[in-house]
């Protein structure tokens, strides 16, 4: 059960703080609880957690094909592995192993790539994933999870801690709007809707949520009545959501923060092509490079701000 | 050799410069190969700074991309672009982001920044010349706890199987990377003795002292039937006054910390040019 904020703020401390605590109490619980990184564990806050737990926080180095084939045999024997390092080396730089020693191999790991697309910043192109969830979304087997904000992402962390498979995470290091109030909980692969409205459907996830929001509100000042929706598990993805929304209301705007190729909206317009052909656009990263900049720069830059929600929004109702 | 000194401390000011308009950065591993970047652009390598694409330069892939701000002052400096292009370092649209980007920074010959991919590229880059019988020389910067990857010696392998002798490459010996000492993180050991085992033509040299690294690069040309590979035993952020600390990867600083460095290089500089 979730509960939204009654208005959106910043939460007052970053998401690596909320990792590293919940990391800590579950390897407080739970024995089996191992945590590897490819020397990025200052990066994520992580430092404390290896002092506290010198034999389940393992430092690679800089080595992510092998920390990933680590992990898989290490699951073998009974522990829990979470593995860490930016997004483009959790996903790219490990495809394979991921494939064969996760996937095909029926091992257990949850991998968390930090970074996500446009939260990069400054990092840039080499470091910015717009592509971790579409390259992870072709393997069978492998469950994708896009957290909303912190709230979520520390409950989702407690579930998989218990669950067989492969699970990918795409998580902000960084500071990010609240938008679920403290205590709510999520089921995986069930999508929520935020707001219920009839013109037009707005599926969104990760902090594109937050700019929906605003969208939706904008909106509502024009006299438009949008649903939103949050899709934060991509794989397996709730088909009869997003069926039945769309029934409702016959337009589907999709707003991610990833390569609108094989990312949220590819997902969602397969559903819909095969179910219920409605008009449709993905909103999102066109296809192109990261680079550096702030988020709003890049926001901007790749057509994702919440202004241009607005106004996708409008020209797909006009179309229907 | 003093005024490769200069040179040398002169990248370490025009580093810093770069990553004050930015508030900060990779100041560890900039500031300990600010030696052989001097080496390098002002005595070793081949180029035409009004010509970057020139096809019959050497060329350098910084395989440690993280660590471009150094290379982009060290490019600056040589004019292959204006001082003042250092202060867009990672402002929007800027030709000098974060890590080094062939396609946007004239000067840089290969895009890095996924570590242990530059040696590979730069192998290539060797093997390329070869088959072109082209005698020009490939060059290439490693962190130490870039040796981590795999990928590295994969490429080390292929390099002296295919007994690439115009590729010399230096492993930026800082004995750190991001968490802490490689060490503890992921133990390389002998890092020369292992690269002669993968069959390069090894040497290890005081990374910041000029004179003996020239000589390493002559003796690796000297070597007809190996690639080579040159040790550099350096400090982590060699030589600039705030980052004397135990976590001095990635440091933020401001005006004061940036003002107290520039006086210390300022004043070594000063040194060296009356002994020049
Ligand atoms: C494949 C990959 N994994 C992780 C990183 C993140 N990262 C950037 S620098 C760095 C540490 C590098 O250490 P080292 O090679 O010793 O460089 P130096 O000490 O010279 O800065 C890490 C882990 C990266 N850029 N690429
Ligand atoms: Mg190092």
């Amino acid at each position: 059960m979730f509960k939204l904020v009654k208005k959106i703020l910043p939460e007052p401390f970053e998401a690596k703080t909320a990792f590293s605590k919940t990391m800590d109490e579950m390897a407080s619980a739970d024995e089996n609880v191992i945590y590897l990184d490819c020397d990025l564990m200052a990066s994520i806050d992580m430092t404390e957690f290896a002092k506290k737990f010198p034999t389940r926080a393992i430092n690679c180095g800089i080595q992510e094909a092998n920390m990933i084939g680590v992990a898989c045999g290490a699951s073998l024997i009974g522990l829990k592995p979470f593995t860490h390092t930016f997004g483009p080396f959790a996903t790219r730089r490990v495809i394979d192993q991921i494939y064969i020693s996760g996937a095909y191999g029926k091992t257990n790991i949850k991998m968390i790539g930090s970074d996500a697309g446009v939260t990069a910043m400054y990092n840039g192109g080499t470091h910015m994933p717009v592509e971790d969830m579409g390259l992870l979304r072709t393997i069978p087997d492998v469950t994708l999870l896009e957290p909303t904000d912190s709230v979520m992402m520390c409950d989702l962390l407690r579930q998989i801690k218990d669950l067989d498979g492969v699970y990918y995470m795409r998580v902000t290091r960084k500071v990010t709007d609240q938008i679920f109030e403290e205590g709510s909980t999520f089921e995986i692969g069930k999508a929520l809707t935020l707001k219920e409205g009839s013109d037009i459907t707005i599926i969104t996830s990760g902090c594109c949520t937050s700019d929906v929001l605003h969208a939706h509100e904008e909106l509502a000042t024009q006299g438009i009545n949008a649903e939103v929706i949050n899709i934060f598990t991509w794989k397996p993805i709730d088909a009869e959501a997003i069926i039945n929304s769309a029934k409702k209301t016959n337009a589907v705007l999709i707003v991610e923060n990833h390569n609108i190729i094989n990312g949220l909206g590819s997902a969602v317009c397969e559903i819909l092509s095969e179910n219920i052909p409605v008009i449709s656009k993905r909103l999102g990263v066109p296809d192109r490079f990261g680079e550096v900049g702030s988020m709003e720069y890049l926001k901007e830059t790749f057509g994702m701000s919440i202004a241009d929600i607005v106004t996708a929004a409008k020209e797909l109702i006009n179309k229907k | 050799m003093d005024n490769l000194n200069v040179f040398s401390a002169d990248i370490r000011k025009h580093t810093l410069r770069a990553l004050l308009a930015f508030g900060g950065g990779h100041v560890g591993g900039c500031m300990s190969m600010t030696e052989v970047l001097a080496v390098l652009y002002g005595e070793v390598m081949k180029i035409d700074p009004t010509n970057p694409s020139w096809e019959d330069r050497d060329m350098l892939v910084v395989s440690k991309g993280h660590c471009g701000p150094a290379v982009y002052a060290t490019l600056a400096l040589k004019g292959y672009f204006p001082v003042e292009t250092l202060d867009t370092l990672n402002k929007e649209g800027t030709i000098l982001p974060s890590h080094c980007d062939k396609n946007l920074t004239p000067g840089i010959d290969m895009t890095t920044g996924s570590l242990g991919q530059g040696i590979s590229c730069a192998v290539g880059l060797a093997l390329g010349l070869s088959i072109k019988n082209k005698d020009n020389y490939v060059y290439c910067i490693l962190g130490d706890g870039e040796c981590d990857e795999g990928q590295v010696w994969e490429a080390a392998l292929f390099a002296s199987t295919k007994k690439l002798s115009n590729l010399i490459v230096f492993v930026d010996w800082n004995k750190k990377q991001l968490d802490g000492f490689t060490s503890d993180i992921c133990d390389l050991g002998d890092v020369e003795k292992k690269f002669e085992d993968f069959g390069f033509f090894a040497q290890t040299v005081d990374g910041h002292n000029v004179t003996e690294i020239i000589s390493a690069i002559d003796k690796a040309k000297n070597t007809t039937d190996k690639p080579s590979l040159i040790v550099l035993d350096t400090v982590k952020g060699k030589d600039c006054t705030f980052a004397n600390i135990p976590q001095n990867h990635l440091i933020r600083f401001g005006t004061a910390e940036y003002d107290d460095a520039i006086a210390f290089l300022d004043d070594k500089i000063s040194k060296l040019e009356s002994e020049l």
